[in-house]
């Protein structure tokens, strides 16, 4: 807390703006690193896409119509270059199965897969922090070792498996909710939430018990610390201590491994929106590498890598948020 | 209170009748499928998922398959064949308009055929119109097709989702908005979701039951029972996994439908490999493999097993089955004449279908009851396509072959097999020739025989068409003689 720590006269602004700077080179940086990487391993990749589409009775002089038709004839670095060049121009290119622009094709995902993160990681959060302090507070009782036990069987259930199960419970046995499938958001906000239910919720449910266990253990560490003995000591109940003190100082690991499972989500609604069949992100990206729609996953990959950064960031700027001192480190 | 609970059981009662209303009106039809189109132009790709959401229902030929695989009239009423075979005269269906309200008569049939002829054609099946010579337009409902050759299948052929007819107006934009001629037109494409279509008023022909239809893709297998438990789909004609049919038999809401399919599934085999340039290696592991077991173990008992490369409904077909008798101990004999030692390995490639991945189990198992070391490789369809297909260089997979009466395939001057036999080319040439129906039953019986002799690929059986629709559903094709969900005759019964 010392004045000292930042420099005798230099402004809070301009180290802001030289970190923003300094993150931005690193952003830039990743995703170009990112799209040379998804480039080549694209061109390793054994799979000629125009055989794919054309199938084992095509001839010859189709499959060279087919590759010139979609830009495979040219040398690779034409091929890199016009699609890096498209991106910074907002040009991404014509998805190679589905014939529409890829910027389509991703907005109409988005538009299933960000509410099903946010919805997620909601979820997650809101299952997980309450859990978490309530064990600590309850350390070694009888509650602890419940809420722990299920958040020991949570880490060990693979988010699939999961889903599976609930489709049983939800949408066949109890026929609340349903099966899988995405009506649009068109159908109505209701309709469209309903369908994200079960899918966030076997996202969540896993990484919740991985949440839970970190922040019951960040708040029983900060329970033992000298001002938590001296908020007591002033006088707060035990109770007020947990959450005025204990909890608050608590947060800075959970916020980060908030910040950590953004990565896993995206990696699970792979799995999840394959297992629930809805038309986001991640079953765009499946099916397009088996289908070698090249230019899609390129497109993803970049967005993906993007967009996990991006959140890396935010945590940061978070987690400087509610801890000063980070601020400074950074 | 007694009055806002009566209110309360009052609205649920008309509720209730009101949905069951709503339930015996139906017109409407969802239908699963497992795979999703990559685009919706037939005439630009091989996917059958373009076939299976398109076929009849939004595009039409001059010719159509039927469901029992035999050729019918389609925007063609009628057709006269000219003695020598070379000249087809077909008489076209008047006053026929495409859903984006232009007509139809000769010059779209000449469009259509020289499109798919052109230097710059990315038609799948461009070999079909190979033939074509040109097409002359003396009025505008006659179209009359010039062929190089005889060719015994033309008629056929030009049934395929491949030679439908396109408007010229907007034949380059059908991959993502199709228009066509049939009983449904287009109505919008979710993509990774589904495809909906609705009944076209203006059709020139019978006008369909159904007033719209809606194509779901679900690849998983549980989801897809999981919807289907759930009433969110009406058909899955071509279910993924038919070990889940039990459970749709036990239950009174569902109809469970078997049928055949054009699907040979066969261990090919490079026959410019050793040891399997030999006949008899390749003869060897016919007779080591239990044809009956392995549909038991890897279909659920779906399948009928077949000896050569031509499936059991298809004209002509002769039953083989009993050429390679399961064997094991003529299978070591005759490896042990070919001087393969006890212990010979190979690799088997295998492509994501169950048929492969599971089957590839089974058969490693057999072989290794005759002393062959099996090593399974599962790969994806595009390594496939380009190691196994293209370069060919493997030993053996399992592939299922789908496309209906394609025994040219292995008269190709180059094919995968590297089959490359002189007598079963001329012996195609012939039959390609033959313009006497009867005749030509005859040499697709010798061809059917000569592959068994000679046993290029293993023939194992023809995949099953298992699917699972609502109890109340009529119409639907039980069998898949060519890649199709033709709802044009689908119903729903009181």
């Amino acid at each position: 807390m010392s004045p000292e720590s930042a420099g005798p006269s230099e402004p809070a602004g301009r180290s802001l703006t030289a970190y923003l700077a300094r993150r931005l080179v690193i952003l830039l940086l990743t995703l170009l690193a990112a799209s040379v990487v998804v480039f080549v391993v694209l061109q390793i990749l054994p799979g000629d896409p125009a055989a794919l589409i054309l199938g084992t009775g095509a001839r010859q002089d189709t499959l060279a119509a087919l590759r010139h038709q979609l830009g495979l004839d040219a040398p690779l670095w034409l091929r890199y270059a016009r699609w890096v060049m498209g991106m910074l121009g907002g040009d991404f290119g014509v998805s190679f199965t589905y014939g529409v622009p890829v910027a389509d094709l991703i907005r109409q995902r988005v538009m299933v897969s960000v509410p099903l993160a946010v919805l997620a990681i909601v979820l997650s959060t809101g299952i997980a922090i309450p859990v978490g302090v309530i064990s600590a507070a309850r350390r070694g009782r009888a509650v602890d070792a419940t809420l722990m036990g299920a958040a020991q069987l949570g880490v060990a259930l693979p988010n699939f498996w999961l889903g599976l199960l609930l489709i049983l419970l939800f949408a066949i046995y109890l026929p609340w909710l349903p099966a899988g499938g995405f009506p649009g958001w068109s159908a109505g906000l209701w309709a469209g939430f309903r369908a994200l239910i079960l899918p966030a919720l076997a996202l969540a449910l896993p990484q919740a018990a991985i949440l839970a266990r970190v922040t019951r253990a960040a708040v029983i560490d900060t329970l033992g610390e000298d001002f938590i003995r001296t908020a007591r000591a002033k006088g707060l109940t035990r109770r007020a201590a947990l959450w005025r003190h204990a909890v608050p100082n608590a947060l800075i690991p959970v916020v980060t491994l908030i910040g950590l499972q953004f990565s896993f989500l995206l990696a699970g609604t792979v799995i999840v929106e394959n297992v629930f069949t809805l038309p986001g992100l991640g079953r765009l990206v499946f099916q397009a590498i088996a289908q070698r729609d090249l230019i899609v996953v390129q497109d993803l990959v970049v967005l993906l890598a993007g967009s996990v950064i991006l959140v890396n960031f935010l945590v940061d700027l978070a987690a400087a948020g509610i801890d000063p001192r980070q601020r400074r480190a950074a | 209170m007694t009055r806002l609970l009566t209110m309360a059981l009052a609205g649920a009662l008309l509720a209730g009748t009101a949905l069951s209303g709503a339930a015996e009106a139906k017109d409407t039809l969802t239908i699963g499928m497992v795979l999703e189109p990559p685009g919706l132009d037939p005439t630009a790709g091989a996917a059958s998922a373009i076939r299976e959401v398109t076929y009849a229902n939004l595009y039409e030929g001059l010719t159509r398959i039927d469901a029992k695989g035999e050729v019918q009239p389609g925007l063609a009423e009628s057709w006269t064949i000219s003695p020598d075979g070379l000249t087809y005269t077909f008489k076209l269906i008047h006053s026929v308009r495409f859903h984006d309200g232009s007509p139809f008569d000769c010059s779209v049939v000449k469009f259509s055929y020289e499109r798919a002829t052109a230097a710059d054609s990315v038609n799948a099946q461009k070999q079909l119109f190979e033939p074509i010579v040109g097409v002359d337009c003396p009025d505008a409902g006659t179209a009359v097709v010039k062929l190089k050759r005889p060719t015994a299948l033309f008629l056929f052929d030009m049934g395929w989702g491949d030679a439908v007819m396109l408007s010229p107006k907007s034949a380059a934009t059908n991959k993502t908005h199709p228009v066509g001629t049939g009983p449904f037109r287009f109505r919008q494409w979710v993509q990774g979701d589904r495809v909906e279509m609705e009944r076209n008023p203006d059709y020139w022909g019978t006008q369909p039951k159904l007033s719209a239809v809606t194509f779901k893709f679900i690849s998983d297998p549980s989801a897809a029972s999981a919807a289907v438990l759930a009433g969110d789909i009406d058909a899955f004609p071509l279910f993924p996994a038919p070990e889940a049919m039990d459970q749709f038999k036990a239950d009174k809401r569902f109809a469970v439908h078997v049928g055949t399919t054009e699907g040979k599934t066969i261990v090919a085999l490079n026959n410019a490999r050793k040891p399997f340039d030999d006949v008899r290696v390749r003869r060897a592991l016919a007779y080591a493999i239990d044809r009956a077991a392995l549909i038991e173990a890897s279909q659920s008992g779906y399948g009928a097993p077949i000896g050569s490369h031509y499936t059991p409904g298809d004209p002509g077909y002769l039953d083989l089955t009993a050429t390679y008798p399961y064997d094991p101990a003529k299978a070591k004999a005759l490896l042990a004449e070919a001087g393969v030692k006890p212990g010979a390995e190979f690799t088997m490639i295998l492509p994501p279908p169950t048929y492969a991945r599971r089957g590839g189990e089974v058969i490693a198992a057999m072989l290794e009851q005759v002393g062959l070391k099996v090593k399974l490789v599962p790969i994806e369809w595009g390594q496939w396509l380009d190691q196994v297909f293209t370069r060919t260089d493997y030993d053996a997979t399992i592939v299922s072959h789908t496309e209906a009466r394609d025994l040219d395939i292995y008269a190709r001057d180059k094919y995968y097999y590297n089959y490359g036999s002189p007598e079963y080319k001329a012996l195609y040439k012939k039959f390609v020739e033959t313009t006497d129906a009867k005749a030509q039953i005859a040499v697709v019986g010798e061809l059917q025989k000569k592959l068994a002799e000679d046993e290029p690929a293993v023939f194992l059986y023809a995949l099953a068409k298992v699917g699972v629709s609502n109890a109340k559903v009529r119409g639907l094709w039980d069998n898949d003689p060519v890649p199709a969900n033709d709802v044009t005759g689908v119903s729903w019964a009181e």
